[in-house]
């Protein structure tokens, strides 16, 4: 019997040993958000560089800092959050800089997109993919106007209790704020309870909060209406859902994902490889191919999919407005649509 | 049995609540295991009979992921199986032959804790902890969450073997001149070993089956197969994460019946 | 349970006394430094404040707590009133473990008596046909079912194709919903101690309640059910319990918007939130809660065992 015991511990031993072992190698650790790079993409630059690749991913950026802050700084190397995430994460003091010297490719960088209010100069991150945020409307169970963000937030009767949400706090709160046609980090009391009173009220006409299935949902007939990203609602057309991509007239979102370099970096060379990887026009084309959003990087347009060009998720009406960018508000302000986002999620 | 006492014993609408009950508890198993096999790529309509989603579990494009989910998920499960096995194996000795002493019943209360303690606390509990002591969540986290959760499972089983073991074997060794380790290593251990095999089997089979701590203590970049297809799952249903599904049932139900066949044969020889 | 602390080893069986504590330092140790403290950490925590989303400052706060009674409206400045939302979170998960508590007892006692009362021969293959699936990954089952039930799904398709149906019903996203999927992951739990007890129970005081007159379903009522108790409520125990934490059916067949106790300490750690004293807190609550379920169980146990029962 003493044989059983001695077999655990050499098994005990062998797996830490290998465990152990594999450590050698160089690695990268990317902390994502789902479906957002394909899988032959990583490979390439696996292949290109040796690097091994690991990759988590997360479905809103709040909570990607949340679990960043809950013990996870240190452990990764790039993470990839909006305009206004960029921003919290400098504040917060979690993101590490880098000289544009740093990246071959700096100058594929779009200059609209180098000098931006969020990273100002780029000192920080790199842009990955920008689009919009807006809703979708399955077209079987819904025939008329659908450009306003009513649909959303004050439904027809047609479309109540079938409506998916973003779990995503700062593109809800941004987006009723818009219906409400009052600006956002609002200070002024009676314009923030008629937004908790918004969200309250519409509450119960949805169905679910839900980001990582805001394809499926459309995709299956769970929801007739959903809040989704340009990108996502093109790759749920493409996969049979008959739906159309809102550009409503109140206003709708657009935001700029980036990758940035994190604090305590256990790989930051293999960071900053990456990063100049992505920057190439054909590996940001091959993104974009996928995802069916628009680089900020130049030189793409050779490798992009011809279909993107005519895509209604990428083209909007001559009147549609323009999109607005989620800002970011002071702690105090920020405490007060954190209570709303609490109260309308309990 | 006399006619009568087969009256008052038997309910016949019990039969076929038992039916139902099996239908319910089979029922979503078989109709994924069926949908596997669907060639079609939108998952509810039938487009005939296909090995494709089996093909693309381990070739497709996800077929990384899930090797290595799956070898994080298997040896995570070996190394904390057999750790709880021996920590439970010393704590049924020194519970069961080791006398009364003081804080016995606290001792006993202790190796429970963990099936008494909801899982989603144990989680939340785990997590404060590790991110207090700034210790870096990762493969190591999870094998200690996985050893402490895995110990009572493993204890019970062995517990309840070495109780119906009366303590005259070892006296009668010990009374022969065997040392306390001979007597032990010798007598007592063989007796034992069917209750360590199943109390291991089924810290294994727990420990392979976690989500929740697992979810909440894991590092960056580490998956097991539940967390990678929770991850999936929330996307939407997909063919192949049924085709996976299936093939992880394939392997329950070998484990179940090989133990049920093993414990059946087990109890033959003794009797 | 098997292996209670009083239960079996009489004073004869002690061969091991004098090593028994380094015996059990490795559980002491394992147990007491990755549960008992991290457990006590968790409540150290809930008196903590809370930093801007996820962590916490080390100084005390009763927030937590205040947040989960009262209710200072939106602003926080407003005359505090009793904040129903979080006790209506909590009363609704105690509510659906209940009920599913009540599903898994409603169909496990028939079944689990059934069994028993089969020939020996055919008792263990019925009993392993119930516990087959309870091996099978939760997180398979809890699929399994949401495929199932949805919209689309084969049970809403195969009833529109068969005409029992002119439109699909709503299965998926409601609270039925939830119930099903913890009736499905726990119902072995009610089986087998039910099973047990009925196994062991002396079937002579049926047929004497028969000699008496008594009807099947007098005789069932009267005299086997209270036999059998002790194995019925260790089921409901065994079932209500890890249902009131549930995590897995909440999310992925509730729809994640009706918050149960697990979905919302969740959503405080890897959610939105990121209010860690305020998960500390609900969580502290909820084993509370558990503990004295658990405590008023081992006394009525241990009551029962000087009755003699």
């Amino acid at each position: 019997m003493r044989k059983f015991l001695k077999l655990g511990a050499a098994a005990l031993a062998l797996t830490m040993v290998s465990g152990g072992m594999a450590q050698a190698q160089e690695k990268l650790s990317i902390y994502h958000w789902f479906e957002y790079i394909p899988q032959e993409l990583l490979d390439k630059f696996s292949e290109e560089t040796g690097i091994e690749v690991t990759m988590d991913t997360f479905d809103s950026n709040e909570a990607m800092l949340a679990n960043l802050k809950a013990g996870s700084l240190g452990s990764y190397d790039v993470a990839v959050p909006g305009d206004y995430m960029v921003e919290i994460m400098i504040n917060e003091g979690m993101l590490d800089t880098f000289e544009s010297s740093e990246l071959s490719n700096f100058g594929n960088i779009q200059p609209q997109w180098v000098d931006v209010p969020f990273d100002p100069g780029r000192k920080h991150s790199i842009p990955y993919q920008w689009g919009s945020t807006s809703f979708s409307v399955n077209r079987d169970d819904f025939g008329g106007d659908i450009n306003t963000t009513s649909i959303l937030f004050d439904p027809p009767a047609d479309l109540q209790g079938k409506i998916n949400m973003l779990d995503s706090q700062g593109e809800v709160l941004t987006m009723a704020s818009l219906h409400l046609g009052i600006p956002q980090c609002s200070q002024d009391r009676e314009q923030l309870k008629a937004l908790d009173e918004l969200l309250q009220g519409a509450k119960p006409h949805w169905a679910s909060f839900n980001s990582d299935g805001a394809k499926d949902v459309l995709v299956s007939g769970d929801a007739a209406v959903g809040m989704i990203w340009n990108g996502f609602s093109a790759k749920a057309r493409a996969e049979g859902a008959n739906i159309e991509y809102a550009y409503p007239k109140e206003g709708y979102l657009v935001w700029m994902d980036n990758v940035v370099l994190l604090k305590d970096a256990p790989n930051r060379a293999n960071a900053l490889k990456f990063m100049d990887f992505l920057l190439e026009p054909e590996n940001a084309a091959a993104v974009t191919n996928y995802a069916r959003y628009t680089a900020g990087v130049n030189g793409v347009d050779e490798f992009l999919d011809p279909e993107l060009k005519t895509s209604p998720e990428q083209s909007p009406p001559a009147d549609a407005p323009a999109g607005v960018f989620v800002a970011v508000c002071d702690e105090a302000t920020q405490s007060v649509y954190d209570s709303i986002w609490t109260r309308l999620k309990k | 049995m006399a006619a009568k006492a087969h009256d008052i014993r038997r309910y016949p609408a019990f039969l076929w609540i038992t039916l139902l009950c099996l239908f319910v508890l089979y029922g979503p198993l078989i109709i994924v295991m069926i949908y596997s096999f669907n060639d079609s790529v939108s998952i509810t309509r039938w487009g005939g009979f296909s090995l494709r989603w089996y093909e693309d579990v381990f070739f497709g494009p996800e077929a990384a992921k899930f090797k290595a989910a799956a070898w994080n998920s298997l040896s995570i499960a070996v190394m904390a199986a057999t750790s709880a096995t021996m920590i439970a194996t010393c704590a049924a000795i020194a519970m069961i032959r080791g006398g009364s002493f003081r804080g016995k019943s606290m001792t006993f209360a202790l190796i429970s804790l963990p099936l008494m303690v909801p899982e989603i606390v144990t989680a939340v509990a785990t997590l404060i902890f590790f991110s207090a002591i700034s210790f870096t969540r990762g493969y190591f986290s999870i094998v200690m969450a996985h050893i402490v959760f895995c110990i009572p499972f493993a204890y019970l089983p062995i517990s309840a073997r070495l109780q119906g073991i009366e303590a005259t074997y070892e006296q009668a060794a010990q009374d022969l001149y065997a040392s306390r380790s001979q007597a032990f290593w010798q007598v007592l251990m063989p007796l034992m070993m069917p209750g360590i095999i199943s109390g291991f089997l089924l810290a294994f089979i727990i420990s392979l089956d976690d989500f929740i701590i697992t979810n909440f203590v894991k590092g960056a970049g580490i998956e097991t197969l539940p967390t990678a297809i929770f991850g999936s799952v929330k996307q939407g249903i997909k063919p192949n994460i049924m085709a996976l599904s299936t093939l992880m049932l394939m392997v329950s139900i070998f484990f179940v019946t090989v133990s049920y066949f093993a414990g059946k044969s087990g109890a033959k020889t003794e009797r | 349970m098997a292996g209670g602390p009083a239960a079996g080893g009489g004073a004869s069986s002690s061969t091991f006394a004098g090593i028994r504590h380094w015996l059990l330092l490795p559980s002491w140790l394992v147990i007491g430094f990755f549960l008992l403290l991290p457990v006590l950490l968790m409540l150290v925590y809930s008196f903590l404040t809370k930093d801007f989303r996820g962590g916490v400052i080390w100084e005390f706060s009763l927030a937590a707590y205040d947040q989960f009674i009262f209710d200072r409206g939106l602003f926080g400045d407003e005359p505090p009133t009793i904040e129903w939302i979080y006790i209506q979170i909590f009363w609704r998960s105690i509510w659906q473990a209940l009920l599913a508590t009540i599903l898994c007892l409603v169909i496990g006692f028939p079944t689990a008596y059934f069994i028993a009362t089969r020939p020996q021969n055919t008792r263990m293959l019925w009993l392993f046909l119930i516990t087959v699936p309870y091996w099978v990954n939760l997180l398979i089952r809890t699929v399994s079912m949401k495929f199932l039930i949805r919209d689309n799904g084969p049970l809403n398709e195969w009833f529109l194709a068969a005409g029992l149906l002119d439109s699909p019903i709503r299965m998926i996203n409601t609270d039925f919903a939830v119930q099903l999927g913890l009736f499905y992951s726990y119902l072995p739990f009610m089986v087998l101690p039910i099973y047990a007890s009925v196994e062991r129970y002396n079937f002579a005081l049926s047929e004497a309640a028969a000699d008496l007159y008594a009807d099947r379903w007098t005789a069932l009522r009267l005299v086997v059910i209270p036999a059998v108790s002790p194995g019925i409520i260790a089921g409901c125990i065994l079932v209500f319990v890890p249902s009131l934490g549930a995590f897995l059916a909440p999310d992925l067949l509730g729809g994640a918007k009706n918050f149960m106790i697990g979905s919302l300490i969740e959503e405080q750690f890897k959610g939105n939130a990121g209010n860690w004293p305020f998960g500390a807190a609900a969580s502290m609550i909820l084993l509370t809660m558990v503990l004295i379920v658990l405590m008023i169980y081992a006394r009525q146990q241990a009551r029962g065992e000087r009755e003699g029962r």
